[in-house]
């Protein structure tokens, strides 16, 4: 048996749910003194998990659903979140933020951070950020694949004021949800559900003040074959269950390894378990059938990313203790 | 003398000091978590406008840009070069 099926998708699914509405019921009631959760679904795996357990939690009349798309989002996400509404029959309100995300300068400076490097970027164009590096022993870095109009791909390494650009203006789709949500939330005497799983949690894939912000995060602590695997074990329809982790972030079809995580998500999930208890690299090469050198680069990986991210979970800092 | 400019350069900018005893020639950037991996892209990007040289991908590693002094060698190698 391997590792993935034996120490992470071996759990005993209707005990977490169990423990998880346990929490989610018991920090509404004695904590928050909040009425009902705001979940904000995507289409992806994550939240469609958290929209279900916060149904099994507090009754589908008390979870609110938002929809907030923008210019960027997939039709296919798009679709698989009013599947989930519908599949839940919870309330759901679909608020388009492109123009929010306009007003803001979103786009704008995305866009011109982007034309520094293909200086022909404009409308019909298309674009995201590939990562690489890190499983080949260099430091990560971030290359630009942009499309032009007649779909040919062109790509080139950012320089790091254009890749922080870049990523500032994209963070605002995050920032602005977010807000959104605590809107809602506090229009509803709710508290606002975080949809981030372990391996994003541990990794720090997520933006400070969007969607790292929430009052409760019911699957932080679950790798994400265990998401799915708590997908199916919910019954949550099969287009949701079988989706593959993207962002949804970038106007090109973006996979998350393809942006921040060095491997696909089933070995990551292996790789992140094998580090967090102490197996050598030479046991998760066996594991992941890859070289001891290059389980060494993933062991690497995993800790800069810890190093890079771990303030985002940090309280703020302050020169006392304020109580 | 890159060295000199450079050393000024992380002083001032990663380490918020003026106190050169702060940064050794041969302090691992990752191991004394003086810069990190986001860090080092700052750190190539005023390289290549004050060395006018071009860092290629495979060159992007610990052994070219992990301390003053490797830098200092590894700048030296692509201008003889």
């Amino acid at each position: 048996m391997s590792l993935l099926e034996e120490k992470i998708l071996s759990i005993d699914y209707d005990r977490e749910i169990e423990r998880i509405t346990d929490m989610m019921r018991r920090y509404l009631r004695q904590t928050a003194h909040r009425r009902g959760l705001v979940v904000a679904i995507s289409g992806g795996i994550d939240s469609s998990v958290c929209a279900a357990l916060a149904v099994e939690a507090v009754g589908r009349k008390r979870v609110l659903a938002l929809r907030l798309p923008e210019a960027d989002s997939s039709d296919a996400t798009g679709d698989r979140s009013l599947m989930l509404a519908e599949h839940l029959d919870i309330e759901t309100i679909t608020t388009p933020i492109t123009d929010i995300l306009s007003a803001i300068g979103c786009y704008q400076w995305r866009d011109s951070a982007i034309r520094e490097v293909f200086p022909d970027y404009g409308d019909g164009w298309k674009n995201k950020i590939v990562l690489e590096g890190g499983l080949e022993g260099q430091y990560n870095h971030f290359k630009l694949v942009v499309e032009d109009p007649e779909g040919r791909q062109h790509s080139r390494r950012l320089e790091y004021h254009q890749y922080l650009q870049i990523v500032a203006a994209t963070n605002h789709k995050q920032r602005i949800r977010k807000t959104l949500e605590y809107f809602h939330a506090d229009r509803k005497n709710y508290a606002v559900v975080g949809t981030p799983n372990l391996l994003e949690y541990d990794q720090g894939f997520f933006v400070k003040n969007g969607d790292g912000s929430a009052d409760i995060k019911p699957i932080a602590h679950l790798y994400k074959s265990q998401v799915y695997g708590m997908a199916r074990h919910l019954g949550l329809p099969d287009p949701i269950c079988d989706a593959v982790p993207t962002t949804d972030t970038y106007s090109l079809a973006q996979g998350q390894d393809e942006f921040y995580f060095a491997l696909p998500y089933q070995q990551m999930d292996v790789a992140l378990w094998a580090y967090r208890n102490g197996l050598p690299a030479s046991e998760l090469s066996g594991e992941l059938g890859i070289s001891e050198e290059r389980a060494q680069l993933v062991y690497r990986d995993i800790e800069a990313k810890r190093r890079m991210t771990e303030y985002l979970v940090m309280d703020p800092a302050s020169l006392e203790p304020v109580q | 003398m890159l060295k000199d400019t450079l050393r000024q350069y992380i002083l001032e900018n990663f380490l918020f000091s003026d106190n050169p005893s702060d940064l050794a020639d041969d302090d691992s950037f990752m191991e004394k978590e003086i810069i990190d991996s986001t860090g080092i892209l700052e750190v190539i990007e005023f390289l290549e406008e004050e060395a006018g040289i071009t860092i290629e991908d495979e060159e992007m590693v610990p052994e070219n840009l992990d301390s003053v002094n490797r830098i200092v060698r590894f700048v030296e190698r692509k201008q003889q070069g």
